[in-house]
């Protein structure tokens, strides 16, 4: 109970400490420095001022980010059984996956409008790179590392492979994905912002938060350029917060990443 | 072994076949070297009667694990032959169960679908895993802990779901590599006590791996000493301790006399290695 209490309270703290500190900066600014950054006061006026702009981008933002990390849970897992097949396979399609990995997102992004067309697609299509990768590296890893007696126990009860794979090797894979999970969860609201300003497009009011960023900046409005960065932030935060949530649901019975309840 | 007609036969369909009482073991000039490595079993040639409580002990890497795993049919002989029941150890394998050293638990399920899942993957009826888990806690006293996790036990109860996991295919042979060997003085003997009263009830001819020799004095009727490099048979030594055997047979002269001579022979043994 205190412990909780405590849980919620430190943070809580840390976040009042960060704001008075901000507005301590802000009032400490000359009248002609101020616009370096904006008070607590000139943000919440942005957010009421440009709700509309930034609620529909924070949906459009949204829908590109879920996609693109939807998608990469989905192929990075089949990637990983395929991964998981033998070494042979993985020292040859990790160059590849490598490679994708390397290409600075700014350089994918117009290959991708040219394949697909700027908006959504292209979006999607780049966050789902951007989060494929943490992803099928871990799982892939925790498909391979499954303990050796358990498998020998296995073999002894005749299991077949397909059983082994589902009662065995998925299951002891589950901490792995959670990690890649967490990893891409991070990655994808942030990738599906920058490929926004690569790969984005205003057209049928399809623009999102990496847009708006680039307009708001052009037309000097500071305020609500913070106002999209927290926006942007929170976006992150549920996300994690979800997958958080999921992580705890599949492990908490058992795994030693979290406490014994029993304790 | 006994083969029913169809018909006739007193359990259902799947278990026809299926050996009526505890096999005979048998090794025929078992060889085995792991690819072109050195030879790990030389030449071993041993018989184990039905229902015999055999320990095997010898000096680490002589083998003895290497031994089980020919038994259980896990690993193919390098040459020779081993029979169990007249079988070869691949068709046995159905009545075989194994505990390892470590308790090695699936720590994602809990004790219930732990101690069933051999049965799971056999494809064994709910009904009637039920009943087997139920059986087999009872057997290792832990029929409370049933909804425990693996990581919520002490060391001792984990290797007691082991084996309540290992009994719970019926085996007519059971292949024990170092089971309490993690384990404390006390609870080893616990253990110790408890496989033996279990042993009262369900009928298997037992292999038992240790480095104890009071423990190996206190189960088996019959002790195969091990020498190494190349893992050769040494010695067989009988016990003619009666059973069932109490904590008390640790107190009897004759229990003394024997675990006193068996480790001279284990120590000369060990000797001769270094
Ligand atoms: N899979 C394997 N591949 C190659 N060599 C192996 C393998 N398993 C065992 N060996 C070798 O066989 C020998 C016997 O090993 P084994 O595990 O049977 O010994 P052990 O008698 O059980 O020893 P300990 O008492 O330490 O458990 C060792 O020299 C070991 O290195
Ligand atoms: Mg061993």
């Amino acid at each position: 109970m205190r412990r909780t209490l405590l849980q919620i309270l430190l943070p809580a703290l840390t976040a009042a400490v960060v704001i008075a500190i901000w507005m301590a900066i802000n009032l400490g600014l000359s009248a002609d420095t101020r616009f370096l950054l904006p008070g607590p006061g000139a943000v919440i006026d942005a957010f009421g001022d440009q709700r509309t702009e930034l609620s529909r981008a924070a949906w459009n933002t949204s829908q590109g980010a879920l996609i693109g990390f939807g998608l990469a849970i989905v192929v990075s897992v089949l990637a990983s059984l395929l991964l998981s097949l033998s070494p042979l396979v993985r020292s040859s399609l990790y160059p590849l996956l490598m490679a994708l990995q390397m290409t600075p997102l700014p350089i994918l992004a117009p290959i991708c409008v040219l394949w697909v067309g700027a908006g959504l697609k292209s979006v999607a299509l780049l966050t789902f790179v951007i989060a494929f990768f943490p992803l099928v590296v871990n799982t892939t890893q925790g498909l391979i590392s499954t303990d050796r007696n358990l498998v020998e126990f296995f073999d002894l009860c005749r299991a077949s492979r397909w059983q082994q794979l589902f009662h065995l090797r998925v299951p002891a894979a589950l901490p792995y994905f959670f990690t890649g999970l967490r990893i891409a969860a991070t990655l994808s609201p942030i990738g599906a912002v920058v490929a926004d300003m690569n790969a984005g497009t205003s057209a049928n009011d399809g623009g999102g938060l990496g847009f708006q960023a680039v307009i708001y900046a052009s037309q000097a409005k500071y305020a609500a350029l913070f106002a999209t960065a927290i926006t942007t932030c929170v976006l992150g935060f549920l996300l994690n917060a979800v997958v958080l949530g999921l992580g705890w649901l599949a492990l908490h019975h058992w795994h030693d990443s979290y406490e014994r309840s029993d304790r | 072994m006994a083969v029913f007609p169809l018909d006739t036969a007193p359990r259902p369909s799947p278990l026809l076949g299926r050996m009526s009482a505890p096999p005979t073991v048998e090794f025929h000039g078992v060889t085995k070297r792991f690819g072109d490595g050195p030879l790990v079993l030389d030449r071993v040639s041993l018989t184990v009667a039905a229902g015999d409580f055999v320990s095997i002990i010898g000096p680490s890497g002589c083998g003895k694990s290497t031994a089980l795993r020919l038994i259980a049919g896990l690993s193919p002989l390098s040459g020779g032959r081993i029979a169990i029941g007249g079988q070869a150890p691949e068709e046995a394998a159905a009545e075989t169960a194994f505990v390892f050293q470590e308790p090695t638990l699936l720590p994602w399920l809990n004790v219930a679908h732990n101690v069933e899942l051999p049965l799971r993957l056999r494809g064994t009826p709910a009904a009637q895993r039920a009943a087997t888990r139920a059986r087999v806690l009872d057997l290792v006293r832990l029929g409370e802990r049933a909804a425990a996790h693996p990581r919520q036990l002490s060391g001792g109860q984990k290797m007691r779901v082991s084996i309540a996991r290992a009994l719970s295919l019926a085996p007519r042979l059971l292949l024990l590599d170092e089971p309490f060997g993690a384990l404390d003085e006390m609870t080893r003997e616990h253990l110790n006590e408890e496989l033996l009263a279990i042993r009262e009830q369900e009928r298997w001819t037992a292999f038992f791996v240790t480095h104890s020799v009071a423990e190996a004095v206190f189960l088996s009727n019959r002790i195969f000493v091990l020498s190494a490099n190349p893992g050769r048979l040494h010695t067989e030594i009988a016990v003619p301790l009666p059973y069932p055997r109490t904590p008390e047979t640790r107190h009897s002269p004759r229990y003394h006399e024997i675990v006193a001579n068996v480790s001279r022979v284990l120590r000369s043994v060990v000797d001769a290695v270094a």
